[in-house]
């Protein structure tokens, strides 16, 4: 994506396993199976609910029988905490749930193609409080099996979700800690005065 | 008013924990203000210097339980009823360590006490003093694990019975000065003694009324005030 703005400079590193993800070599398709995202706006495929979470595995050749896919598309739905739900109707489309739902139901499509890192960019910014609870508990159920990094505008997310924060400001990283540290007793002057709320 | 539980687990079993570690604190200078009455009565050095010893951990429980409350809101950003657990947690773990401390002085005290001669009845009136503010500090306690604000009505409202005692053992240590000089150091030494346990019995009251404002979120005085007023 960064190859499509002109005048994207980049600096840094960021590595997947201990290989640089902007190493020529690296099969981008392949980075893409890994790297599960999940958007601001909730974007369900204009397909019915089971479609949306199947497209996935189906595309990249993870199940080998009707049967499979049944497996993959409920467990992911499960463990997306939209079950219950939805179990009765995954032949509507999903463009008709709730945004919280349709977020769920994101979280869910991402999931189902096993990938080792779940990229959310301000999963919860279109969501009511409930909403934004339930999210952030499937958070913390599936950081037991997937590495999250949640890209958030919001510090109380920030200081509830998550065990280690970065603090990126004006596109250079300013400070990475543990959580904990990073809210109670930064080391950073810029990184206390952003969340006191003192930077002018 | 019962409390749902919070959607976000981990949030909830904070909370747990946080309660769960006012409790034990509890119960570590329930424990300590009981043996150190003991000690003192029976002037048991060795044990004396144990307590002493133990206060160490209470302290560094009320260490932890801060640590905990800090964490919680800055990273939970509690509100309403979780926001007042969360505040009277601090007050509540500060004023046990207080008492914690008032435990360790009984147990200095016993330790200056060479020998103590003086009648039953003025050791029953110790033993009974802290016998009440022992009772008083399970109550307020109690009060405050179980959201009960009557019963941290009833704590405060017993707290002149403390001071009455406090009171009778005071001019009962001054006669004993009186009739033989002799006395005199060691009853200035239990003087102290009954001043500490009714210290206890303030930060009794405290903890009681930091279960009233937990439960109600009033304060417990200013409404006292406007029922006599009514």
């Amino acid at each position: 994506m960064n190859d499509t703005i002109d005048g994207c400079r980049v600096a840094g590193l960021i590595s997947l396993d201990g290989e640089d993800i902007y190493n020529p070599s690296i099969d981008v398709v392949e980075l893409r199976a890994r790297v599960g995202m999940v958007f601001q706006k909730p974007n369900p495929f204009p397909k019915s609910i089971y479609e949306n979470v199947a497209y996935g595995p189906k595309i990249h050749g993870l199940a080998h029988s009707k049967a499979d896919l049944d497996e993959i598309v409920v467990s992911s739905i499960r463990r997306a905490g939209l079950w219950d739900e939805v179990k009765d109707r995954l032949q509507e489309p999903g463009t008709g749930l709730s945004g919280g739902q349709q977020q769920r139901l994101c979280i869910a499509r991402a999931i189902a193609t096993q990938p080792e890192v779940l990229l959310m960019d301000e999963p919860c910014s279109a969501l009511d409080p409930i909403a934004t609870a339930v999210i952030e508990e499937l958070i913390d159920e599936l950081r037991e099996k997937f590495t999250i990094v949640i890209v958030t505008h919001s510090m109380q997310q920030a200081a509830r979700v998550s065990q280690k924060t970065a603090f990126f400001h004006l596109g250079k990283l300013i400070e990475e800690g543990k959580t904990e540290d990073i809210f109670t007793n930064p080391v950073n002057k810029k990184t206390q005065d952003y969340i006191t709320g003192r930077i002018g | 008013m019962p409390l749902n539980e919070h959607i976000v687990s981990s949030y909830e079993d904070e909370l747990t924990a946080l309660q769960s570690a006012i409790s034990e604190m509890g119960g570590m200078v329930e424990q300590a203000i009981q043996d150190s009455v003991t000690v003192l009565l029976r002037l048991d050095h060795a044990q004396a210097q144990e307590l002493r010893l133990r206060d160490k951990d209470i302290d560094a429980t009320q260490q932890r339980i801060n640590d905990m409350a800090v964490s919680i809101i800055a990273r939970r950003q509690p509100m309403a009823a979780d926001l007042r657990m969360v505040v009277t947690s601090i007050q509540v773990a500060n004023d046990l360590e207080r008492t914690g401390d008032m435990a360790k002085q009984l147990a200095k005290r016993a330790l200056q006490i060479e020998s103590l001669s003086l009648a039953p009845k003025f050791y029953n009136g110790v033993k009974h003093m802290a016998d009440l503010v022992s009772r008083q500090l399970k109550t307020a306690l109690d009060a405050y694990a179980t959201r009960n604000a009557q019963a941290a009505v009833e704590v405060c409202g017993r707290d002149d019975e403390v001071d009455a005692m406090y009171n009778s053992l005071f001019r009962e240590l001054l006669t004993y000065m009186m009739e033989d000089p002799r006395n005199i150091t060691q009853c200035t030494h239990l003087l102290f003694c009954t001043k500490s346990l009714e210290r206890v019995g303030d930060h009794a009251t405290n903890v009681a009324e930091a279960a009233y404002y937990l439960e109600t979120g009033r304060h417990l005085g200013a409404d006292e005030q406007a029922r006599q007023q009514a």
